[in-house]
């Protein structure tokens, strides 16, 4: 332990600990804007400068660890001047209109510059103006490089969490800036829209592309019938900006505030993940039992960032992907192809429109392959963060709202469905559903929870299983840099696996690129994902063949899994589209 | 009335002088990597501040040139505005009255001539294509890319053991390169943006010093693999240890008696004394090299048979051959050539110079080493000439001073002519054609052609000819191995082209270079190599870096190592140079301004931990 005084006041914190966590043990935050946990303890912004007894200059706290009788000082006459001009100088350089701004009251630069106090900046806007400023408004991904302080988060979480390197500096001096790396535009490049910048973006800098107008005028058009579904993860998250506590922010609750908003029709994406596994499980054990896992596994195909990431950097493994189509576009596929029929309407009437925690299935929903003959799957995506600034400005407020439920048919669900949105989910109700198809009876529905990946610790999981006499070897992963590790490992032989989920995002769709923003710099995958799987443990239907709407698809109109309809509406080509290769 | 009266420079101008200085420094040591054309810019600026205002070019030109800098960097130029520039520039450079306009202007021309595709990317698209990839100066321009800031932090944490083991890592001659290194990372060292370079060499110096008997990490699993390394100074003993350490059976072949290669047959033993070089083979060898000393490749055994016996075959023969000058009585007895006088004196033939007139030509760091151990054979007089300026020399400094200090004699601006043989055959003095130095040649240096002197007659009693060396390639050349100039050719990762195994570098491949340039090319090609045979080993080490101090020193001057009495040193071949004291290691290490910590290094690139 280490002794040192806070602004006089003594505290011990344990060797190692840095000068703002020292602060905080004692009681005082120390403002800071580019500072994020393991990840950018950079000093960049150097607003959580402090005053140490015996240094010349002032000390950044959040990446200098304290020493034995450190005497900080964080209030200052010289600590408060500097850290003010500080904020002054980012904001000379920041667009300012906080009115416009999607992060306005959720924004770490407004409330640093708010808590100090400042009214005026006596430092003229310097702003980017012209060519340099611009940035295509039809990719689904976002960046205002007026609202962007060179906190360098967004660059951090690229190389390190997802080692994809789209950002990176550009030019030197006045001019640096961040920007695509390696001077690619962003269509040229890799990115595979897993959002995890986004996310973790102090500013308004980056966002995904507003879609909520073109929702708007959908509910709108008296010729449109409007068909929502809602991806498993949003549930665990809608809430966050909205106030509501996790017991209000049920997914019952938000289909009625979608319903408010004036959806048509409201289901739940759970029910087409049921599907996939039907699909998928399906496909896997064909393959598996053909011995096509033998050399290479299959992998999972919902998660588009993930497909993105293979086709540009392991672009001849793309066959080696589940043909299945996620469950956002197999939702899409049946509403239109057989909601429709149901309804009596021609598919052309129908609007489906999804709500996912992701912003690469705003592009996914777009590919020319994710259609069939009643039109495109899915008209329009919108994420989290977009679903809660619709519930705004409607000035709805859920927590008033009764719980509803969804339409039917196409709405009922099994947990094995619900957990698809946590890493693991995918391949544990995959393996409950093959094991039933191997077997001729259900497992226990905890039989395979040792799949459950973790949102943050580097590597993946893996588990073998025996179903019925084959075992089975299967990895999870979550994150792309630890799916990088994971596919060199594969690739140079020294692990084999039959099957394998693949999700982009730390902790799987829960800790998605569509998620909302929070302040507090915490990661909540984790936290959300739990709860995706209490909602598992507390269904009564687990196993997604169980599934009787997925059933009676299947009777009316399917026949079974794999069936030449079923290829038609539920699976896809990878190769029918281009994706950019890496440049690593 | 006063007529005259004494001028003082008044306080601003006092200011303004110093400020000019520490400009100076901080252009000395600009980052590698900055953008070319926002460089031209601010470069720009500071020659019109100088502008007086009396001329239209340079008073308004400067000033447009400065609006469509601007422009271009501001991505708000129309197009043909970097045909403008250019036209403008030209036109300066054509009509200004004083250098202050027509080399300002000059200085733009050959910018947007010499990264024209930077305008153009900036033009275009906005962008630049400048890329900042290693922030740490001296890691970044040291070939070997040695951890200096780590080390550096040990040695003032009084780990002296650990920062060898770091510097290992990258190079596994700590200690003949903290006596011989010709330290590239103090040339721009950001410590020149406050006072002078830190002192990197002489702190690696006082680190291995104080090291003690240290044994090297156990190699990885046996891979069964075996390389052949063909020479057995720092290059191929470089990639041997790290190929070692990687698993792999290696096996050196040196055609000398002993290992070490430039180290203990180019270099003076009052520069490197043979037992720093042994610390450094001694511990290369522990990690388990098999080595065959006296084995000529070409002669003793045969490449193409290598080939075959070897899963891979690394070159690095050096180049240990001598350059002539091609003059009429070059031929004469007692004319030597400087690797062949160094090598003598390396077996321990020097020849005795007692009493006798020795002339060294040539102005680089071996013709200082032929001088100064000229000197120490009890010569008479040692006369070093070379055909351009004392300035022009390619030595480095403190070796010309030393060299002077010493007592021998640089004689500038005196090409060979011919040389004087008397009538037993032997060599009896160098005629020398007088040069002026003139105007500046491709390579950027002033160029000498003859003076309108008379020859001048030099006497001598042994002549060594120090004017480059050659590469023995000619056996390697037999058996397919493609040459350019006589150096081997191998591509950047080491790899010889059109051969089925075959890697190469160190001197062999960039001509004579400097030992850390032959190191970096030895762990270069030690990594390809592993990855040739189908592996990824990586070399890292287990040492853990101090963090880094929260705030630095103030200015303070740099700590020089001190010579020995040269009155005394000429007499003997011990060491020349003295170490630091503790009290001035500690000082120096001290004004480290640890970039892997502070600035960009703590965002990217501070730190490679293994390669």
């Amino acid at each position: 332990m280490v002794n040192v005084t806070v602004n006089g006041t003594a505290v011990q914190v344990p060797e190692g600990t840095t000068i703002l966590n020292a602060a905080k043990a004692a009681g005082v935050d120390i403002p800071h804007l580019c500072y994020l946990k393991d990840l950018n303890e950079i000093g960049a912004c150097r607003v959580c400068c402090v005053e140490i007894e015996g240094e010349r200059n002032l000390v950044p706290s959040c990446n200098n660890p304290v020493f034995e009788g450190m005497s900080i000082r964080t209030n200052t006459d010289r600590v408060r001047r500097t850290r003010r001009i500080n904020v002054e100088l980012i904001l000379s350089q920041h667009d300012c209109h906080c009115a416009t701004c999607l992060r306005s009251g959720n924004c770490h630069l407004q409330s640093v510059a708010n808590d100090l106090g400042i009214l005026e900046n006596p430092y003229p806007a310097d702003l980017v103006t012209g060519a340099r400023a611009l940035w295509p408004r039809d990719f689904p991904l976002y960046r205002d490089t007026n609202k962007c302080i060179k906190c360098m988060r967004c660059i951090q979480v690229c190389d390190k969490i997802q080692g994809v390197h789209v950002w990176d500096l550009s030019g030197t001096g006045s001019r640096t800036r961040v920007d695509v790396s390696g001077t690619r535009r962003i269509k040229e490049s890799d990115c595979t829209l897993c959002g995890q910048c986004i996310t973790h973006c102090p500013t308004g800098a980056l966002r995904e592309r507003n879609d909520t107008q073109k929702a708007f005028d959908a509910i709108a058009d008296p010729d449109k019938i409007t068909v929502v579904q809602i991806a498993p993860a949003v549930r665990t998250a809608w809430g966050e900006n909205l106030g509501l506590s996790p017991e209000q922010a049920s997914v019952h609750r938000m289909a009625a505030a979608l319903r408010r908003l004036g959806f048509d029709y409201v289901f739940d994406t759970s029910f087409s993940a049921d599907l996939t596994i039907m699909e998928e499980g399906s496909e896997f054990l064909r393959r598996f039992q053909a011995g096509d896992t033998r050399e290479l596994p299959m992998f999972t195909s919902c998660c588009p960032g993930w497909v993105r990431y293979l086709k540009s950097h392991y672009p001849q493994w793309t066959d080696r992907l589940s043909t299945a189509k996620s469950p956002q576009q197999m939702f899409g596929a049946v509403a239109k192809n057989y909601f429709a029929h149901k309804l009596g309407v021609s598919p052309d009437k129908l609007y489906c429109v999804s709500i996912m925690p992701c912003i690469a299935k705003k592009q996914e929903c777009a590919l020319p392959t994710m259609k069939t003959d009643a039109g495109q799957d899915v008209d329009l995506v919108l994420t989290t963060r977009e679903l809660v600034r619709m519930i705004r400005a409607e000035n709805l407020h859920p927590e008033t709202l009764a719980e509803e439920a969804f339409d039917s048919p196409l709405g009922t669900y099994t947990g094995a469905g619900v957990i698809f949105g946590a890493t693991g989910g995918v391949m544990e109700a995959a393996l409950r559903s093959a094991y039933y198809l191997v077997n001729g009876k259900n497992p226990k529905a905890e039989a395979f929870t040792a799949v459950r990946g973790s949102a943050y610790e580097q590597g993946w999981t893996e588990a073998e299983f025996d179903l019925g006499g084959a075992v089975v070897r299967t990895a999870v992963v979550s994150g792309l840099s630890n799916t990088r590790r994971l596919l060199e490992a594969i690739e140079s032989g020294k692990v084999h696996y039959d099957f394998v989920e693949v999700m982009a995002c730390p902790g799987g769709c829960a800790g998605g690129g569509g998620q909302p923003q929070n302040r507090d710099d915490e990661e909540r995958a984790a936290e959300r994902g739990q709860r995706l799987y209490a909602l598992d443990k507390c269904s009564t239907l687990r196993f997604s063949h169980e599934n009787p709407e997925v059933q009676a698809l299947y009777r009316d109109a399917l026949g079974a899994p794999g069936s030449e309809l079923a290829e038609e509406w539920l699976h896809t080509d990878h190769d029918g589209w281009e994706m950019p290769r890496s440049q690593v | 009335m006063i007529r005259l009266s004494m001028e003082t420079p008044d306080r601003a101008q006092q200011v303004v002088q110093d400020l000019c200085r520490d400009m100076g420094h901080r252009i000395a040591a600009n980052p590698p990597g900055l953008c070319p054309v926002d460089m031209a810019l601010n470069f720009l600026r500071l020659c019109h501040a100088q502008t007086c205002g009396k001329c239209v070019p340079c008073r308004i030109g400067l000033s447009q040139l400065e609006t469509l800098l601007e422009s271009i960097l501001d991505q708000t130029a129309p197009e043909g505005t970097i045909d403008l520039i250019e036209q403008t520039a030209s036109a300066i450079v054509d009509s200004a009255d004083c250098a202050i306009g027509y080399e300002a202007a000059a200085m733009v021309l050959q910018g947007v001539r010499g990264f024209r595709e930077d305008y153009e990317e900036h033009a275009h698209y906005g962008r630049c294509i400048c890329s900042l990839k290693q922030p740490v100066p001296c890691v970044t321009v040291c070939p070997a890319h040695v951890d200096i800031p780590g080390y550096i932090a040990l040695i003032r944490e009084g780990q002296y053991d650990d920062a060898l083991a770091l510097i290992r890592k990258d190079n596994p001659f700590p200690h003949s390169c903290a006596y011989v290194c010709e330290h590239p990372c103090e040339r721009q060292c950001r410590r020149r943006l406050v006072d002078d370079a830190v002192n990197i060499c002489g702190l690696k110096r006082f680190a291995a010093d104080h090291a003690g008997n240290q044994t090297p990490p156990p190699p990885a699993e046996s891979t069964g693999k075996r390389v052949a390394v063909i020479g057995g100074g720092p290059s191929g003993l470089t990639a041997a240890y790290y190929l070692r350490l990687m698993g792999h059976t290696i096996t050196v072949f040196e055609q000398r008696e002993k290992l070490g290669g430039m180290l203990r047959y180019g270099i003076p033993d009052y520069r490197l004394p043979p037992e720093v070089l042994q610390r450094d083979l001694d511990y290369i060898l522990a990690t388990g090299i098999e080595v065959k000393t006296g084995v000529c490749v070409g002669k003793d055994i045969q490449l193409a048979d290598l080939k075959g016996e070897y899963d891979a075959l690394y070159i690095a023969i050096g180049a240990h051959a001598d350059k002539k000058l091609g003059l009429e009585g070059e031929d004469s007895k007692n004319v030597l050539s400087a690797v062949e006088f160094l090598r003598n004196c390396g077996e321990g033939n020097a020849p005795d110079f007692t009493g006798k007139r020795i002339v060294v030509i040539g102005g680089g760091n071996v013709s200082m080493d032929a001088t100064r151990t000229s000197i120490r054979l009890g010569a008479e007089s040692v006369t070093c000439v070379y055909r351009r300026r004392v300035d022009d020399m390619t030595a480095l400094p403190e070796e010309i001073e030393d060299a002077l200090a010493e007592g021998c004699q640089i004689l500038p601006l005196q090409a060979p002519d011919h040389i004087e043989a008397n009538e037993n055959g032997e060599v009896c003095a160098l005629w020398t054609r007088p040069q002026i130095i003139g105007g500046y040649g491709r390579d950027g240096r002033p160029a000498p052609h003859n003076a309108q002197q008379k020859k001048f007659r030099i006497p001598c009693d042994y002549l060594i000819i120090a004017i480059g060396q050659r590469i023995e390639s000619d056996e390697f050349e037999k058996v397919g191995i493609g040459t350019s100039h006589g150096a081997l050719k191998a591509d950047l990762s080491g790899y010889v082209p059109g051969t089925p195994n075959v890697f190469a570098g160190g001197d062999d491949v960039t001509g004579p270079a400097t030992v850390i340039r032959a190191v970096a090319a030895g762990k270069v090609s030690a990594a390809n190599i592993d990855s040739f045979l189908g592996y990824s080993h990586t070399i890292g080490t287990e040492v853990k870096i101090p963090p880094a101090k929260l705030s630095n020193a103030p200015p303070c001057g740099r700590v020089q190592l001190k010579s020995r009495n040269p009155m005394e040193s000429r007499c003997d071949f011990a060491l020349a140079s003295c170490g630091m004291t503790e009290e001035e290691a500690m000082q120096e290490a001290g004004r480290c301004l640890r970039c892997d910590h502070f600035g960009y290094g703590i965002f990217k690139g501070g730190r490679t931990t293994q390669w």
